[in-house]
């Protein structure tokens, strides 16, 4: 019996969570485990926070968790991170993007964007911090962004041996295959665990 | 065959399967990808439309089942609100092909203005109900739904929520069945509706109640799972998924996926088989009532709330009072994120600019220029549901107006709500000499729920070209006098024609035309707007650093603290030009070719 683990991904509507636990959930599914998958669509474009929950094991109940429950938490923005911070176990990894989006409240003046919240999310977990924007910048263009981060994720799963390739070839678009590919495994190379 | 689909895809994949012929629906979270697939993959068998809203759905999809097709109408929950006149009488008739209305609940209001429980429209409409727990069910309850209500003669309701429409989970394919159109024959007493055959209906709804009753105890859409008699569970939908977390195999459950009528025979020898019973519903004590009204002795909404999305830590601190370790951390250092207007968006420069207009009150509706009410805007009052933008708007007016007060009330709607039901909203303050201003803000797209097309926009559900509703002309033939049309990102075109407006003392009409910043451009399009999407840039030097551009709220700006400067962010920014206009240093500038 395999225990349902439990991942969570979050980020900024446009940055590309969703499709990053397609691949993911698509590529657990055909190694053989149930999974679930949970997204909340409606603002997803239009600059709001974003998150979805990827849990897989045997047989898998509840498409969501609760709070203290993931083990894996895949920020794709720094204050993201924080936001969703009390949803991990006590134990439980982050993967942090060191990326910066401001909100509107911020961009407007209404609220500061903390200079200390990379600070204070390594402080309060165990995070692996990491730059993929300048990661996919380098492969050839940054909004592969997520794909690096799925990288990240799969070695801190330990999932490495999943046919990945397959999972990417069938779920971003054919011109953009390449590029995701090598986006993947930039990103498995980049964090060891 | 294996897949892993949400709720939507699979709940399309079902009406294939159950050889569904007609299908309607208005787009709306977290409902709208269910018609999105089908027109995607099924339109060649299906015939499948966007109506221009819910009623007209549930009435097309009435008209292919009383024409012999099985027939599906699919909304989110506040879409119910909508079709719920034609939902109550067709209920009374009966159907000839089999119909299933699919209502997609949002308990957690994650995209909507309420989070009412439609599973209290079974009910009151008498209809039969059922609720799936995952993606599989979904699609089954598709092709049972329709058996159903061929069976019983009844319209069924299909009742989602946002977390099984919108969870992936994995799929077992079926065979898609040939479901032949029954040939039509007139049935005048069934469906005439007139006195006195009229009268013959209502007690056959009720017999029918007692039959479907009968069915739900004995179906195995109800099923028991023992483990033992210290505590018994009756759940639905997610919330059984959630209970299986928590209570794992330390109860017995009562699965139920049919909620209406309920087995309440079945409940009953469950309840007395256990010593102790939770009913775990999200939302309102729906199965809870009943069950307490049978005389069954059970727990629920005294410990689980009725308020908002339950989900499995919510149920166990219910029950248990056991709560998971958690991080400590500031967290008061999050700062909110809500949603906003993209980079591009039409609505950023109307909006921009109405927000300086003193003295108004904006009534507006729903929609993404409902965005306008959140920072840096603060522009809009008040909303409350599709169309109410300009009959509350003209409510409001007439009050203002008798009463002496300062404010003049300028309503806002988008196309696809003016056509869903803003043109009787404005044929209320034409009829009734409003002196109100109402906008239409006409982005040539429904927006919010991700680009359906509209009766505006020039194509159907399926990409097909079709007749284009102007919506200048419909204004004109409603009675309005004074239309003026504008571009909403020329800001002193937006702010002469408020004023030009706000002059009359009767209905006047702001129609802004330019496409969602989001939009696929069609060949219309192209032809009408131009290739406009060329981004700015600041030039450092003139950039003093005043902010001022920052306050159009645009995300694809960035103010760099350190070197008190602005940039752009040139993979957002599609050459909008209302921070152009802002720039009181003439800093922000279009260079490039563009696309
Ligand atoms: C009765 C009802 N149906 C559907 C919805 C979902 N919904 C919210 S906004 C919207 C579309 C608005 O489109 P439009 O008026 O063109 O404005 P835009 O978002 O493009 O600015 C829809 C369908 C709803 N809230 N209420």
């Amino acid at each position: 019996m395999r225990e349902t683990k439990n991942i969570i991904l979050c980020g900024v509507g446009g940055q590309g969570t969703i499709l990053t636990s397609k691949v993911l959930s698509n590529c657990l599914m055909k190694a053989g485990y149930d999974v679930k998958m949970s997204e909340v669509h409606g603002m997803a474009q239009r600059g709001g926070s974003v998150t979805t929950q990827v849990r897989f094991g045997d047989y898998v109940h509840s498409p969501i968790m609760g709070k203290g429950s993931a083990d894996i938490l895949v920020a794709f923005e720094k204050m993201e991170a924080l936001r969703y911070l009390d949803m991990i176990k006590p134990e439980g990894k982050v993967i942090l993007n060191d990326y910066e989006i401001a909100s509107s409240t911020v961009l407007a003046g209404e609220e500061e964007y903390s200079s200390l919240i990379l600070e204070e999310v390594t402080n309060a977990a165990n995070a692996s911090v990491l730059n993929a924007c300048k990661i996919a910048g380098n492969i050839g263009n940054v909004k592969a962004m997520n794909i690096v981060l799925l990288g990240c994720l799969v070695k801190f799963m330990n999932l490495g041996e999943l046919d990945w390739d397959t999972a990417i070839r069938e779920n971003v678009k054919p011109s953009l295959v390449d590029l995701n590919i090598k986006a993947f495994y930039a990103g498995l190379g980049a964090v060891s665990n | 065959m294996k897949q892993i689909l949400t709720g939507n895809e699979a709940v399309a994949r079902g009406a294939l399967e159950a050889g569904v012929g007609f299908a309607s629906a208005y787009p709306g979270t977290p409902s709208t990808e269910i018609l999105e697939n089908i027109g995607e993959k099924y339109s060649d068998t299906i015939i499948c439309e966007w109506a221009p809203n819910e009623k007209v759905a549930m009435e097309a999809a009435i008209g292919a089942s009383v024409m012999g097709a099985r027939s599906m109408a699919v909304m989110k929950h506040v879409g119910v609100n909508v079709a719920a006149d034609p939902l109550f009488t067709f209920a009374y008739t009966g159907v000839t092909g089999g119909m299933v209305l699919v209502s997609a609940d949002d308990p957690g209001q994650h995209s909507s203005q309420n989070e009412q429980d439609n599973r209290n429209y079974a009910k009151s409409a008498k209809i039969l109900m059922l609720e799936p727990s995952n993606s599989q069910e979904a699609k089954d309850m598709v092709v049972i739904g329709m058996e159903l209500s061929e069976q019983f003669d009844s319209p069924v309701l299909l009742r989602m929520t946002t977390r099984i429409c919108h969870s992936k989970s994995i799929v077992e394919f079926g065979e898609p069945k040939a479901v032949k159109v029954i040939p039509y024959k007139k049935n005048y007493a069934k469906y005439g509706i007139m006195f006195p055959e009229i009268l013959k209906l209502h007690p056959k709804v009720e017999q029918r109640l007692k039959l479907a009753e009968e069915y739900s105890n004995a179906s195995s859409l109800n099923v028991e799972e023992w483990n033992g008699s210290k505590v018994g569970v009756i759940s639905a939908g997610v919330a059984y998924q959630y209970a299986k977390e928590v209570f794992g195999d330390k109860a017995s459950y009562l699965k139920l996926g049919m909620t209406y009528p309920l087995p309440m025979a079945k409940i009953l020898a469950f309840a007395d088989k256990v010593d102790k019973l939770y009913v775990i519903e999200e939302l309102e004590p729906f199965m809870e009532e009943q069950i307490k009204a049978a005389g069954i002795d059970c727990v629920g909404k005294e410990l689980i709330t009725s308020i908002g999305e339950l989900n499995p830590d919510i149920v166990k601190k219910a029950i248990f009072n056991e709560e998971n370790n958690i991080l400590t951390f500031n967290k008061g250092l999050v700062t909110q994120r809500p949603a906003t207007f993209c980079a591009g968006c039409p609505h950023r420069g109307f909006f921009y600019q109405l927000a300086k207009e003193k003295n108004i009150v904006i009534s507006s509706d729903i929609g993404c220029y409902g965005l306008s009410g959140n920072a840096p805007y603060h522009a809009k009052d008040f909303a409350f549901c599709m169309g109410s933008g300009f009959s509350s708007a003209h409510g409001a007016a007439k009050v203002a107006q008798k009463h002496g007060a300062q404010q003049r009330l300028v309503g806002v709607m988008g196309d696809s709500t003016f056509f869903h039901s803003g043109m009787t909203s404005m044929l209320d303050a034409v009829y009734n000499n409003s002196n109100t201003l109402m906008c239409i803000l006409d982005n040539r797209i429904t927006g919010m729920t991700g680009h359906q097309e509209n009766p505006g926009s020039g194509f159907t559900l399926d990409g097909e070209a079709s007749t284009v509703t102007d919506i200048y002309q419909v204004v004109k033939a409603l009675g309005v006098k004074h239309i003026r049309v504008i571009n909403p990102l020329k800001l002193q075109d937006v702010k002469d024609a408020v004023n030009w407006g706000l002059s009359f003392d009767e209905p006047a009409v702001i129609i802004t035309r330019w496409p969602c910043a989001l939009k696929k451009l069609s060949q219309a399009d192209k032809a009408e707007f131009g290739n406009y999407k060329i981004p700015v840039t600041v030039e450092a030097d003139k950039c003093i650093g005043c902010k001022a551009c920052m306050r159009a709220g645009c995300p694809a700006l960035i103010y760099n603290m350190e070197k008190r400067k602005v940039t752009t962010d040139a993979v957002q920014c599609i050459g909008c030009e209302v921070c152009i206009q802002v720039c009181p240093k003439k800093a922000i500038k279009k260079v490039g070719a563009g696309e």
